[in-house]
């Protein structure tokens, strides 16, 4: 009866965690260019995308 | 003809007005930029042409060498570039010219109408989200009461689900309970009806036994089969999101205004809405007519074939009436305004385009259709249980409990995902054949044709004429009417820099262009003409053939006349996809606005027996409603402007990418491809969704009747629920994905009707 004490709270922060992760990356933006994403981790730039001067 | 002598205005032509034109689109481009609070200004660009990743370094990189190009940033899913300028200095213009000089047609969005959109999405994957992260969760607990927990720790285990599920419910639940509200305030049923009803008593029902240290709770079942129908909304809403992208994405740069013209001679650049009439506009070769008006300086060719369906380009002067919507070729032209935009043609076609599209308000979709039955007849189920119970032992709480797991188990997210998974998958076939579907209604619609109306030109036939022959003898005629061909916009012109393909473009001096003749210009001292065989015959020697064929000549001064024949070119496979269609029992017909000569000609080639020539739009309209009184549903395939109204009355519609905004933006499916068999194609993987929707629905009624008795003698538990709740969906979402195999073995080359056989045997093999 004690561990559920301390091993619910874990399970459910960490499913928190994620869920606030997931909305996270939705608002910057993470899932706007999926087919982008893919195409761009081919290129050979050491340039940081986005940001060439 | 009437040209060449006198012309002035339209002699002086070339380098001035090209200028000007340029302005004139600097100024429209620069108006769509959002300025940032730091002085920079944004610009998003669609780009229908991005299509991989070399794509995406090439622009990146090349357009962050421009000077004053502070960030780029390539979208591939939408195809559109987002470009930060250091301030309003610096020309957009630069940024197209640049993108076109890779290669990249590119056009300015308006970003805002588009945010409302974005918020629904994104409001709809965070309920997701939530009820993802719920459904989990609750699940968790739920298993382990299933395997034993019980006493203190089973009542611990409810009261922790309670306080994951209902704020998750309240939460995710809303965008059903909202429109189930709606639906009941205008007084009929949706499908969200019994959804919110089955979700708000189970959760109800859970918390009471919750508190009264009962043995089972429903929290599982209440927000799984939220997170079930929330992935089915979801996806509709990304097929819709990504149809409506393309095809935002292929339209072009609207008329938003036009030089005026002032008593001083000076022209002032103004947006549509302030020109009024009795105002002169100057229009450019390479503008469209903005509003409709009369000519009073100049001449030009025009080409109409928007508004009238005809191919020809015409020759119009002084004194000759203008419609909006045509465009200009050759000259400039001062233009007297007549009428105000908001009563142009081109105003006139969008009103009767709002007026057809109404009608088609009508149709409703099967999911619509089935809710209506299956709503009440849920409700009435539920009802029954609960008063049969209470007149068998009296029993309220017992009665309560089975009338809410019939709610429950008739609710299954079988239905949610019925729809929306076949349409999803079928948009995702179509979209890699290079066809855009507007929603799932529209296949649905498909589905249910029995005419095709085609409309001639840039339909049956290609947009662009084709050059049957090009005589030329030297490669450096060739590369001089290239040279010349490129600098025009008139369909001639284009045909032939289509037909030589790539070439290296030769220095030219002194270039002009003539109305209603040709361009000319100086090729290493020598004259060289590119235009209509009697002009260019004045500086060419030897015979000229007197054969007025319509196609495009070429001369250098003292030189041999070489006439290139251009005709109008059906599209290879219209034929084959027209007796497609007939072996599948849809009558076809030809409505065009063009003469009767060309159109019984292509008839005729193509074996069709119905033809009409010379039909306006409200004719075109007529003949569709006509057919739609006789009970016929016709499907309607067209591309101009004067299309675009009947598009809209057709029961369905398709249009070619090469179509005008309007037409495009009526249709219910836009087609990228070169063949014309994209309309066989739809209409049989449309008639297929609509049987795999049929079987989906058959699937769930069936799991119905086993479990509804179950319900119906309070033999349901939460175990039972959450385990058949899952296995409905599954079977039909497997189901739902045989459509993307569907004529996947078809090839486009091979004898049409021979492939798509096989492609609907792997589709039966399957069943």
């Amino acid at each position: 009866m004690n561990v559920l004490l301390f091993l619910i709270p874990v399970a459910l922060l960490m499913g928190l965690a994620g869920l606030v992760a997931f909305i996270w990356s939705l608002n910057s933006g993470q899932y706007e260019d999926l087919d982008g994403a893919a195409a761009r981790i081919l290129e050979d730039d050491d340039e940081k995308p986005g940001k060439e001067e | 003809m009437t040209c060449c002598g006198g012309n002035v205005a339209g002699e002086q032509v070339a380098g001035t007005s090209r200028e000007l034109t340029r302005l004139a689109r600097a100024e429209e481009l620069s108006r769509q930029g959002v300025r940032q609070p730091d002085g920079s200004v944004h610009f998003t660009l669609s780009s229908p042409s991005i299509h991989c990743g070399g794509c995406i370094s090439i622009i990146e990189r090349n357009l962050a060498k421009l000077p004053g190009v502070r960030e780029v940033r390539v979208n591939l899913t939408l195809k559109r570039i987002s470009v930060l300028l250091e301030s309003d200095a610096v020309p957009v213009l630069n940024v197209v010219e640049a993108l076109e000089g890779f290669g990249y047609q590119a056009y300015p969005l308006n970003d805002a109408p588009d945010e409302n959109d974005k918020k629904a999405a994104s409001e709809l994957l965070r309920a997701l989200a939530v009820a993802g992260f719920a459904a989990m969760n609750v699940m968790l607990l739920s298993v382990s009461t299933w395997s034993g927990a019980d006493g203190a720790t089973r009542d611990l285990f409810h009261l922790i689900s309670a306080l994951i599920a209902i704020p998750a419910v309240a939460y995710s639940g809303r965008i059903f309970f909202r429109s189930a509200w709606s639906a009941l305030r205008g007084g009929h049923l949706n499908m969200d009806v019994p959804i919110s009803l089955a979700v708000l008593l189970a959760v109800g029902m859970s918390l009471y036994e919750t508190l009264n240290h009962g043995q089972e709770a429903y929290f599982d079942a209440a927000v799984s089969l939220l997170f079930f129908l929330l992935i089915g909304r979801y996806l509709d809403q990304m097929m819709r999101d990504r149809a409506r992208n393309a095809v935002i994405g292929l339209s072009r740069l609207a008329v938003k205004g036009a030089n005026t013209v002032g008593p001083d001679g000076k022209t002032v650049y103004r947006p549509i809405d302030e020109i009024e009439p009795g105002m002169r506009i100057r229009v450019l070769p390479g503008e469209r007519i903005p509003v409709d008006g009369v000519i009073v300086k100049g001449s030009s060719d025009l080409d109409l074939s928007l508004v009238t369906g005809e191919n020809q380009p015409a020759i119009l002067g002084k004194g000759d009436a203008l419609q909006a919507g045509t465009y200009n070729l050759t000259g400039p032209l001062d233009i007297e305004v007549l009428r105000p935009a908001s009563q142009s043609f081109l105003a006139e076609v969008s009103t009767m385009l709002a007026a057809a599209e109404k009608g088609r308000g009508h149709y409703m979709r099967i999911a619509d259709r089935m809710a209506q039955i299956y709503a009440p007849a849920v409700h009435l189920l539920a009802l029954v249980a609960f008063l049969v119970w209470m007149a068998i032992n009296g029993d309220w709480h017992q009665a309560l409990y089975v009338a809410i797991s019939v709610l429950i188990i008739t609710c299954p997210c079988a239905l949610g995902l019925a729809v929306p998974v076949v349409h999803v998958v079928a948009a995702a076939r179509l979209f890699e054949e290079g066809i855009l579907v507007r929603d799932g209604s529209a296949l649905e619609r498909m589905a249910e044709i029995d005419h095709a109306v085609f409309d001639k030109t840039g339909t049956l036939t290609h947009a662009i004429p084709q050059i049957v022959r090009a005589p030329f003898s030297s490669v450096r005629h060739e590369q001089m009417a290239y040279s010349l061909a490129v600098l025009s916009s008139h369909p001639a012109s284009r045909a032939l820099v289509q037909h030589l393909g790539e070439r290296a473009v030769l220095p030219l001096d002194d270039v002009r262009e003539v109305a209603g003749c040709g361009i000319e210009a100086l090729a290493g001292g020598k004259r060289v003409r590119l235009g209509n065989q009697a002009w260019v015959a004045k500086i060419a020697k030897g015979e000229v053939p007197d054969r007025a064929s319509s196609g495009i000549s070429f001369a250098e001064e003292g030189g041999g006349l070489i006439h290139c024949e251009i005709r109008e070119r059906v599209r290879e496979d219209a034929g084959a996809a027209i007796r497609e269609l007939e072996a599948d029992g849809i009558a076809a017909e030809l409505l065009s606005g063009d003469k009767p000569g060309p159109v019984e000609a292509i008839a005729k080639k193509l074996g069709l027996q119905r033809w009409m020539a010379e039909q306006k739009p409200a004719d075109k309209i007529a003949r569709i409603e006509a057919l739609k009184e006789q009970g016929a549903r016709p499907l309607m395939i067209g591309d101009g402007l004067n299309d675009a109204p009947s598009l809209a009355a057709g029961y369905a519609s398709m249009a070619p990418a090469s179509a005008s905004d309007i037409g495009r933006a009526a249709a219910d499916f836009v087609f990228t491809r070169d063949g014309i068999d994209a309309v066989p194609f739809t209409f049989r993987l449309s008639r297929f969704a609509g049987r795999l929707v049929r079987q989906n629905f058959g699937l769930a009624i069936l799991y119905n009747c086993i479990a509804v008795p179950l319900a119906f003698l309070g033999l349901v538990t939460p175990l039972f629920a959450a385990i058949a709740m899952s296995l409905s969906s599954i079977v039909v979402v497997t189901n739902s994905l045989r459509l993307s195999r569907f004529g996947v073995r078809k090839r486009r080359n091979a004898t049409m009707r021979e492939d798509r056989r096989t492609g609907h045997a792997i589709g039966n093999q399957a069943t």
